[in-house]
């Protein structure tokens, strides 16, 4: 039972919130929250592998979010959409045609980290950072001047997916609702994304990820390969990466280069350094926190509520939530690096803080 | 002939630019070990505080001349912006690395610093864009097909001056001599009797007083000022100094120039929407070269 609990829990609350999604007690924009803290996870915990657990530096993130969301909108359009000819599949085909998509767009992220990878043979820390952030630059600007995928204009018909899915869905799934295909498999991707990297990273080979933060000299002096690992490891961060980017183009139905700009990479950094650098368990907490609280404060009633006293004093000044929002949230990081330097968890898992939740489960 | 020797002017001074930014992230970094990505948009600050002084001197209250406005104006506006750099340090920085927290961490709050100073700047000024006034009354100069104005040349012979003046600090003054024992062991200096916090201090007021030079020489150069135009030539300048190689003042000077010619010759070749991919290209292949930099010293590990 302690081997199975966890799996179990799971299990039980992605079931939950799928019927309580199919019956449409959460309206869209909580599917489309709960969606985008999926997807979030996926970012700060493959982003964490790179920062956190190998120590190096990267801020181009969503570099390889950007070249997975556009191989998987060309491929779905490809295959069930109509801008590039007929449908390649029939509709009926595309519950499993989509996740090998979606899978597709990761491997190919994974393909361009390489570019990442081979520079970080040789250099250190900042100069990692400058090679990420000009590959950002350079995946954004090379894809805006593909003219064929849209360029600057952004690209869009994924949605044609999404619909065959709905479409074909047997009568005894469905009833009177449409089927949340994409949330399943947001979920989906998101246990398999925490899954792969928990899995490396308590390897015997994923040791190596450990050994490489540690003391990169004595790593390749106790025959860890080095070069290897660390080109293993960006191709695993930026492959979830490219998994993610993929969801993200097909729940929000549109893609932009401008979308995966720097800020997008922020966002990513911001979560990772939230949870605690090296943290698993960390990553998500402060990827659901982070979620959540950019949707808390979408609100115009409550941005007003904590700028009562600023426009008492200049009653002709209008705050925008939309704005606001974005000295919010950077001031409470502020905040919380001040007081506490290690993000939410530190160093450690969920079982290192609660000891006694050992005795429920095992997390392999 | 003509059009090579006006491209290279631009790029000259384009490079300026790029250089008087980048000079304000070496000096931080080779003191501090810190990239501080909130120097982008303390050169945008800089700018708008360039706007409102120049605003309020030509204005009703004082009705000064613009030349007499121009020449107030750079001793103010590089002063207010130190101030601001200053004020960075001392809330944000400073208890950090009292804590001795991790160098990332550091990093991270930088990088929000500027996200704070960007947002709230849209939300007290709004979107709308701002133009600056003409300051210095623009004179033309057409020498044999090449055209000049005054104002490229103040620009370019600015970003000279500042590494000239910086050279000077860095290499021949005795606070120079303490930043660059502070970048070599920060833990013998203080045993020296050298007050680490004025020297860290001093060195953001040069960066940032900079900064705000750049930023009031780009507002005259270019008079339309938004809240995120720090953001990008913030990023770009950055990567100048490490191409460079970051903690030398030489190549933050060299590799902005650097930077500002290869933009400028992608755009005379290609379209111009290749700039990015182009100059960022380039710059990948010069760090694949040279991993430090052209400038930067190899680190070696002691095992």
């Amino acid at each position: 039972m302690q081997k199975y609990s966890f799996n179990i829990l799971i299990a039980f609350a992605a079931v939950v919130l799928l019927v309580l999604a199919q019956y449409r007690i959460l309206d869209n924009y909580i599917q489309a929250v709960i969606m985008f803290g999926g997807i979030n996870i996926m970012m700060s915990t493959s982003l964490n592998l790179v920062n956190g657990n190998m120590g190096e530096f990267t801020c181009g993130h969503a570099a390889f979010m950007c070249v997975g969301a556009y191989v998987a909108s060309i491929l779905s359009v490809v295959c069930f959409g109509s801008k590039f000819g007929d449908p390649l599949f029939p509709a009926a085909a595309s519950y499993f045609v989509f996740p090998i998509i979606i899978l597709i767009g990761g491997f190919m992220a994974a393909l361009s980290s390489i570019l990442v990878a081979l520079p970080s043979f040789k250099t250190r820390d900042d100069y990692l950072a400058i090679i990420t952030i000009a590959v950002n630059y350079m995946v954004i600007s090379g894809i805006e001047n593909m003219d064929w995928i849209g360029g600057s204009r952004g690209f869009q018909g994924m949605k044609d997916t999404v619909w065959a899915m709905v479409d074909s869905t047997p009568s005894w799934l469905a009833g009177d609702n449409d089927f949340p295909w994409v949330l399943l498999y947001v979920i989906l991707f998101t246990i398999f994304d925490i899954w792969v990297i928990r899995r490396f990273i308590t390897s015997t080979y994923g040791k190596g990820v450990d050994a490489v933060c540690q003391d990169e000299t004595a790593a390749e002096i106790m025959s860890v390969n080095t070069n290897k690992i660390k080109t293993v490891n960006f191709m695993i961060s930026a492959g979830l990466a490219g998994c993610a980017g993929g969801l993200f183009a097909h729940v929000i139905g549109y893609v932009n280069p401008q979308s995966f700009n720097i800020l997008k990479s922020t966002e990513a950094m911001v979560m990772v350094y939230l949870g605690g650098m090296g943290s698993l368990s960390g990553a998500v907490i402060s990827a659901v926190v982070f979620t959540f609280l950019l949707e808390i404060l979408r609100s115009q009633a409550l941005i007003d509520f904590l700028m009562a006293p600023a426009t008492f004093v200049f009653p002709d000044w209008e705050p925008s939530a939309g704005v606001i929002k974005w000295v919010m949230i950077p001031l409470l990081l502020v905040l919380i690096m001040q007081f506490r330097p290690e993000g939410i968890m530190g160093n450690k898992e969920l079982s290192d803080v609660f000891p006694k939740l050992k005795k429920y489960y095992t997390f392999k | 002939m003509d059009f090579i020797i006006q491209n290279i002017i631009n790029a000259l001074q384009w490079g300026s630019f790029y250089a008087l930014i980048a000079l304000g992230y070496t000096l931080v970094y080779g003191v501090l070990r810190l990239i501080n990505f909130a120097h982008g948009d303390i050169f945008m600050v800089g700018a708008y505080i360039a706007f409102f002084v120049a605003g309020f001197m030509l204005g009703p209250a004082l009705g000064l001349s613009p030349m007499v406005t121009f020449l107030l104006a750079v001793p103010l506006t590089m002063f207010l912006t130190a101030c601001v750099g200053v004020t960075l340090e001392r809330v944000a920085y400073r208890p950090l690395r009292r804590k001795g927290a991790h160098r990332l961490y550091v990093v991270i709050t930088a990088l929000m610093c500027g996200l704070i100073l960007e947002y709230s700047n849209l939300a007290v000024l709004g979107a709308s864009r701002l133009k600056f006034p003409e300051l210095v009354h623009k004179t033309i100069w057409d020498i044999g097909g090449v055209t000049v104005t005054n104002l490229k040349v103040i620009v370019i012979f600015a970003a000279i001056a500042v590494f000239v003046i910086l050279n000077f600090i860095v290499t021949k003054t005795k606070i120079g001599m303490a930043m660059r024992g502070i970048s070599y062991d920060k833990f013998a200096i203080p045993l020296m009797g050298i007050p680490i916090d004025q020297i860290i201090v001093f060195t953001f007021i040069l960066g940032s007083g900079f900064a705000g030079l750049a930023g009031l020489l780009f507002a005259m150069s270019y008079p339309v000022l938004e809240p995120f135009m720090g953001m990008l030539i913030g990023w770009k300048a950055f990567i100048a100094a490490v191409v460079g190689g970051i903690g030398d003042i030489r190549g933050a000077f060299y590799g902005g120039f650097l930077l500002g010619f290869i933009e400028v010759g992608v755009v005379t070749v290609f379209p111009s929407t290749y700039r990015d991919l182009f100059a960022f290209t380039i710059l990948l292949i010069i760090l694949w070269m040279k991993p430090t930099g052209l400038f930067g010293m190899p680190q070696s590990t002691k095992i």
